[in-house]
């Protein structure tokens, strides 16, 4: 800010800021490029090697797929190249039925668990905003804690608790409200109580964050006029959370499509997401040309919400000056 | 305000809690079981906690993921912080839009999808998989996430303080190292530990990025846990969960202390 007004009227004092200015713009450039060259070459340049590969064929070998476009035989070289590509393995992905159903049943479960994460975050989250103001920041930490325990481990920890012998089946049959253990593990249900369970930090934070902004006099303004709690609620206070309900929707949505470990844990398998059937052909069939091609696919899928999440964090970064 | 924080509110957050807590309290509980079964209470028993520090290979893993962790986090909040100074100070600079997109899309984006992808980089570019591997991965994803915890302190950052800091003379380093870095330290510090447990938790990412001799311990607990739930396990599980609680507390503790002497720092500023 300054320094705008020293350009505009050279004087003595600005020719002796001319080194300090010379040093700022260093610093400018160094602190932008080292987190851009990082992140182009570690984030960016890798999704391109993926779609490359996902062009290639599978072969016998250390690094088991074939090379395409190589620029080591230059320019012309790799225009050969690109009339050779193949594009079996998208071929193949859709004349698999498997492929199709583990995308489709991937988003309908990761639809279906962000709801439930929605319907049990929300009053959690109500409920810490209306507390008194003295015990909020502990309610917070609470929330965030079991974030910081491992994923694998919280996920882990259910195996115990839903398997037929497990503790839940136990206290159901000792309560006597089953005569029959509930077969739990291993199925879609397991999968939704996972995602629900461990992703229901990333539901509660941001609902909290609108909730707590909220101007309550509006609800008791409504009420007085003889609006009922429930009008209140989703005329008034739903609304007023709906930033929070897309970050926090998006936040759990995202991830649980490609979620691996809650699948492969809970769900068994019998169960299908394309997270698992990724890994699956990376690690069981060592196919990478196919499972770079699932990950292409996927990431297409996920291009929409992914967008979505990004507006998001723009908005909330510009409200947040 | 007391009066509205009704029985409904009460309760969900008791429900909601005990939803959150329950599972892991379980999990803590059947580490301490004489029994072998880990679901039928057999007795009070350390013996898993014992048989846990003659296993070899949990100890071998448990601290090549330390030192992942301790680097990939230190290499990670440096980048992330910057990566937050960019995107704060800087708004105009040409390829704004892609960088702030590379900084959140790792926020989502599919763990299988970041550690295949990573992998064939290394492959292409003949990097040897094992723990460098592992810690330049883990270094990508963890400093999105310190990026958005920095910047959400920058962005509250009364910069009319570095301002003021230049017009007095001070170079733009110095500046920086004096008057911004002491207060945003506290976002700084947060994001290590973030990063820190994030590294501490990956399985996805490290199985994909890691070669022989670089076995992290989730790795490890997760080839465990395909075989069988074991107290053994639990008694690993346990002492991780410790490990991560008793550092977010000291954090926690830190940090409130910290606020509260800025408040009466600012306090004293006021009235002198």
């Amino acid at each position: 800010m300054t320094n705008i007004a020293a350009t505009a009227a050279p004087s003595p004092a600005a020719a002796a800021a001319l080194p300090t200015r010379l040093a700022k713009r260093f610093v400018d450039r160094l602190v932008i490029i080292v987190p851009y060259l990082w992140l182009l070459f570690f984030f960016l340049i890798p999704f391109i090697i993926v779609f490359k590969i996902s062009l290639s064929q599978t072969a016998i070998s250390m690094p088991p797929y074939t090379p395409v476009l190589d620029f080591r035989d230059g320019v012309s070289g790799f225009f050969a190249g690109v009339r050779e590509l193949n594009f079996d393995n998208y071929t193949w992905l859709t004349q698999d039925a498997l492929y199709f159903n583990a995308y489709v049943t991937s988003l309908i479960i990761a639809g279906i668990s962000t709801i439930l994460t929605l319907i049990v975050g929300y009053p959690i989250a109500y409920g810490m905003a209306r507390a008194p103001a003295t015990i909020r920041p502990t309610l917070l930490m609470l929330v965030i804690l079991p974030f910081w325990t491992s994923f694998l481990i919280r996920v882990y920890a259910w195996i115990g608790i839903l398997k037929p012998e497990g503790l839940l089946n136990q206290l159901l049959l000792a309560t006597g409200l089953i005569s029959q253990p509930l077969v739990i593990l291993n199925t879609y249900t397991a999968i939704f109580i996972g995602i629900v369970y461990s992703y229901l930090p990333f539901m509660v934070l941001p609902l909290y964050s609108s909730l707590e902004k909220m101007d309550y006099s509006l609800v008791e303004a409504a009420q007085d006029l003889g609006c009922p709690p429930t009008g209140a609620f989703w005329k008034i206070t739903f609304p007023l959370s709906l930033p929070g309900v897309v970050a926090g929707c998006l936040l759990v949505f995202i991830p649980a499509v490609g979620e691996f470990v809650i699948p492969d844990l809970l769900g068994g398998s019998q169960t299908l997401m394309i997270g698992k059937t990724l890994w699956n052909e990376f690690f069981s069939n060592r196919d990478w040309p196919v499972s770079s091609a699932v990950a292409v696919i996927l990431l297409l899928v996920l291009t929409v919400p992914i967008m979505f999440f990004q507006q998001a964090q723009a908005r909330a970064q510009e409200q947040g000056k | 305000m007391n009066s509205t924080w009704s029985r409904f509110n009460i309760t969900s957050i008791v429900l909601g809690f005990a939803f959150l807590y329950l599972p892991i309290v379980l999990l803590i509980v059947f580490s301490f079981n004489e029994s072998k079964l880990v679901t039928v209470w057999g007795g009070f028993s350390t013996k898993w906690y014992v048989s846990l520090f003659h296993n070899q290979g949990l100890m071998d893993a448990t601290w090549v993921t330390a030192r992942v962790g301790v680097i990939s986090a230190t290499v990670a909040t440096v980048l992330g912080t910057l990566a937050a100074i960019t995107l704060t100070r800087y708004t105009r600079f040409r390829g704004r839009v892609l960088f702030s997109g590379m900084v959140f899309a790792p926020l989502v984006m599919p763990e299988v999808i970041t550690g295949l992808s990573l992998l064939l980089l290394f492959v292409a570019v003949g990097l040897d998989r094992g723990f460098l591997t592992v810690t330049l991965a883990h270094i990508t994803f963890t400093m999105c996430f310190v990026a958005v915890v920095v910047q959400s302190r920058l962005v509250s950052f009364d910069r009319s303080l570095e301002e003021a800091a230049m017009d007095l003379g001070a170079p733009p380093v110095k500046t920086f190292f004096q008057i911004t870095l002491p207060v945003i330290l506290p976002a700084i510090i947060s994001g290590w530990m973030l990063a820190f447990t994030l590294s501490l938790d990956d399985l996805v990412i490290a199985s994909f990025t890691s070669g022989p001799g670089a076995t992290t311990l989730p790795m490890k607990i997760y080839s465990q846990v395909r075989l069988g739930v074991t107290p053994e396990i639990n008694a690993a599980c346990t002492i991780l969960i410790a490990v991560v609680a008793v550092g977010v507390i000291i954090a926690s503790i830190a940090n409130k202390r910290r606020e509260v002497q800025r408040q009466l720092d600012e306090q004293a500023a006021q009235r002198g």
